[in-house]
């Protein structure tokens, strides 16, 4: 279980590294980018910690959270098109 | 048991390395267009092989196996939802206006958009569809 903690080393590292372009990104769809592609890391690191924890319900959660993102992100892209 | 373990956890290694070159990508590129492209792909990528990798890890390790039924479930969802997303944001993001890179070569969505609008204006007896994709 030693081998979990460096991966989720380098999930921390992606995560933090998509928040600088979070806070930089000079448009509104470049901050969505970096959203997007956190909430799939996010997703990962969810299973990921259903391993650490040993506990299948977590990937239910996953699952939801995935869910979630995805409709969240197709509303936001409908409204920056203007027909929302 | 040792077996299933060790693929498992070679597949999830190779899922937080796609993640981290995701994020470089993220990071790196010049233009949103360009961003997504990098990030989107090896993102999807990275979610295929840590989740598959942890139920094959969990598994290995003597957990019950319906955990390798849920994570492909949740593997299948991603990878059906995660290019259509992609897809959604970058086409608002062109219909919004945002420049492409000084760099680009080639626009072959404008280049579609434009053509549309010439054929509406030269054949103006057929009426343009108002609202039709919506």
């Amino acid at each position: 279980m030693i081998g979990l903690n460096v991966y989720l080393a380098l999930i921390a590292i992606a995560t933090l590294l998509s928040m600088y372009r979070v806070f930089k990104g000079p448009t509104t769809v470049d901050r969505l980018v970096a959203v997007d592609i956190m909430t799939t890391i996010t997703t990962g690191l969810m299973v990921v910690f259903a391993l650490y924890y040993g506990r299948m319900i977590y990937i239910s959660v996953a699952l939801v959270y995935a869910l979630l993102a995805f409709g969240g992100v197709i509303a936001f892209a409908r409204y920056l098109e203007g027909g929302l | 048991m040792n077996a299933l373990a060790i693929i498992g956890e070679a597949l999830v290694f190779i899922g937080t390395f796609f993640y981290f070159l995701s994020a470089l990508g993220l990071i790196r590129m010049p233009d949103v267009y360009n961003r997504m492209q990098t990030s989107t792909k090896s993102a999807t990528l990275g979610s295929l092989g840590v989740i598959v990798g942890v139920g094959l890890w969990a598994v290995g390790l003597g957990y019950s196996p319906a955990w390798i039924v849920q994570t492909i479930a949740v593997a299948v969802f991603i990878l059906l939802t995660n290019p259509i997303s992609a897809h959604a944001l970058i086409r608002a993001a062109y219909r919004s206006g945002v420049p492409l890179w000084e760099g680009s070569v080639v626009d072959k969505y404008g280049e579609h958009i434009r053509a549309k609008e010439r054929d509406n204006v030269e054949s103006p007896e057929t009426v343009p569809e108002e609202g039709g994709e919506e």
